[in-house]
């Protein structure tokens, strides 16, 4: 499912003193089954741009497609542009409520007007899909849960909704980090399983590196720039200006070649560089 | 490091805490912890989620008292309800969200609002503020209003509210989780400077490794224990360990066990990119 938004423009408190341009006449094409990684400075428009994309926040100006429909128009139900897209914010777990971990993630379809076996089934899908044992959760409190736990709860609320296109904002801010990176390889598996479009939210660039297809890059309200990790990577000045930085094995490589060295720069993860740093030494030794 | 050895500020004997619960077994967070602290000292403590760090950090300003064992700051027993106040004067603390720790709508009376309470003589509040801007390097900001302040700036604010009360030491709970990288930068700097600078003793909770390198002592919780602690070079050194309790290294560490696994001969407690880079352009200049 395809995403396109054109001239998108979104001013805060237009005509008052507190006006504040947040987004400016932003272009941009997501394909269908992209994974896109969002980054940018606190401030930057990340968290306005993606409330446009399910209809939380209306553009003061320009047009915004999703699966060929402009969701901008007068007339369009959101409960229908929610059903393809899913948010899930930023500390998701302060909105679960119900009584049961099985209630909560219900709550979302069963406003679709479903019927109860078809609910329980998307409830049970959903849970196995951000590994919660079915069985030994569904009936108990999410308030009772460990946060990691929880948060995959709320994760799992967004996913019983099945859409097509997930949207996370920083989905393991303050998460430990076998946590971190449990939720973050359950997400690249439904994107590779589900040909899920996934737009991630994250100040990790080493999360960035490792998972992303394209880096879109805001700053002050514009697409600064974008492309695959590997071009977006090879601008460490410019994203340093900017309040950004590159991944540390990034860094390193940068380092290493100040020094005389003559390494690939686009390398971003402890395995890579292994490889690279292993082949440099050796092959000196047969040199 | 310069440390006052005769009297720690902090001193944690036989600390057990359990959190009551009303349908299940009361949870044991905090199982006979022992632990000093220096005047002076940068401590750092991991661990993952629930494994008792921000328990045992409510502890150390008498958020929430011992179940059996006892707490001292300087010296002073934090069961005795009569000593609160000069408790939280003496730790104060700092919170994840910067969002819930900011009381007023400009930045100078924020950071009053602690001396204030303490029924402290206006004109030295004045020279409190003054002071406590210009460590944390937000003096140009006293005038504006925190809610438009960046994640770094305002938690840096925060930091300059409880620097105001003039702590002999301060507790940092997890106080970059939500910032960008240049915030995160911003707060550690400000921290660094506070221990080396001010001499402020420093208890910094922290699911960032690269944070821990600067400490003098990094502890590593686990079920509610202390589990490891040493120096970073000493505790990073044990990959393998902190690996299974579900922590990271540092990234340098990680790749120089790595590359010591394929016969490289790096040292164990490599922590920054400058070190890495320095040993790897050695071993190439053997060849």
């Amino acid at each position: 499912m395809s995403i396109k938004i054109q001239e998108l423009t979104h001013t805060y408190n237009p005509g008052s003193p507190f006006e504040t341009h947040a987004l400016k006449n932003i272009n941009l094409t997501i394909e269908p089954g992209e994974f896109i990684g969002l980054i940018g400075h606190t401030g930057s428009g990340k968290s306005t741009l993606i409330q446009h994309l399910n209809g939380l926040l209306k553009p003061t100006s320009g047009s915004i497609w999703i699966d060929g429909t402009d969701i901008t128009k007068p007339g369009i139900k959101l409960k229908d542009i929610r059903k393809k897209v899913g948010l899930v914010f930023q500390y998701p777990e302060y909105q679960l409520f119900e009584e049961t971990v099985a209630k909560d993630i219900a709550f979302g379809p069963a406003n679709l007007n479903l019927d109860e076996q078809e609910i329980q089934k998307r409830v049970k899908e959903a849970m196995e899909m951000v590994k919660l044992p079915y069985e030994g959760l569904k009936d108990r409190s999410p308030f009772d849960l460990s946060g990691g736990q929880r948060r995959r709860v709320a994760i799992a609320g967004v996913l019983a909704m099945k859409p097509d296109i997930l949207i996370l904002d920083e989905p393991t801010a303050s998460l430990d980090p076998r946590g971190r990176d449990e939720i973050l390889d359950q997400i690249k598996t439904l994107h590779r399983q589900q040909q899920l479009t996934v737009i991630l939210v994250s100040h990790s660039m080493e999360d960035i590196g490792r998972l992303v297809d394209r880096i879109i890059v805001m700053h002050q309200g514009t697409v600064a720039l974008t492309g695959s990790p590997r071009t977006i990577f090879q601008q460490a000045e410019m994203l340093e200006e900017i309040g950004l930085g590159v991944p540390q094995i990034t860094h390193l490589m940068k380092s290493m070649n100040q020094r005389g060295c003559a390494l690939p720069e686009d390398v971003f993860t402890v395995e890579e560089a292994k490889e690279v740093i292993l082949s440099y030494l050796r092959g000196s030794q047969h040199a | 490091m310069e440390m006052n050895q005769q009297k720690p500020i902090i001193e944690v004997k036989g600390l057990t805490f359990e959190y009551r619960s009303h349908d299940e077994a009361d949870l044991i967070a905090l199982k006979e912890v022992t632990l000093n602290v220096s005047k002076g000292e940068h401590l750092v403590v991991i661990g993952h989620n629930g494994s008792g760090k921000s328990t045992l950090a409510k502890h150390l300003n008498a958020l929430l008292l011992p179940t059996a064992g006892t707490v001292l700051v300087a010296g002073m027993d934090t069961k005795k309800q009569e000593l609160l106040w000069e408790i939280r004067q003496t730790a104060g603390m700092v919170f994840q969200n910067p969002d819930n720790q900011i009381v007023a709508t400009i930045v100078e009376e924020d950071v009053a609002f602690g001396p204030e309470n303490l029924g402290i003589d206006p004109a030295e509040i004045g020279i409190r503020v003054t002071n406590a801007l210009h460590r944390v390097d937000m003096s140009d900001y006293r005038h504006k209003a925190p809610h438009l302040l960046s994640g770094g700036q305002k938690q840096r604010i925060a930091i300059a509210g409880v620097i105001a009360m003039k702590p002999a030491c301060i507790i940092f709970d997890e106080p970059t989780a939500m910032l960008d990288p240049s915030g995160r930068r911003e707060v550690v700097n400000a921290i660094r400077n506070l221990n080396r600078e001010e001499g402020i003793t420093v208890i910094h909770i922290t699911h960032f490794m690269e944070e821990a390198v600067e400490a003098h002592r990094v502890v590593v919780m686990e079920d509610g224990q202390l589990v490891m602690q040493g120096t970073p070079r000493e505790v990073f050194a044990r990959v393998d360990e902190l690996k299974a309790l579900g922590l990271d290294v540092p990234q340098m560490t990680d790749l120089a066990a790595e590359l010591r696994s394929e016969g490289i001969d790096l040292p164990e407690d490599v922590l920054t990119v400058e070190e890495m880079v320095n040993h790897l352009c050695q071993l190439k200049s053997k060849n």
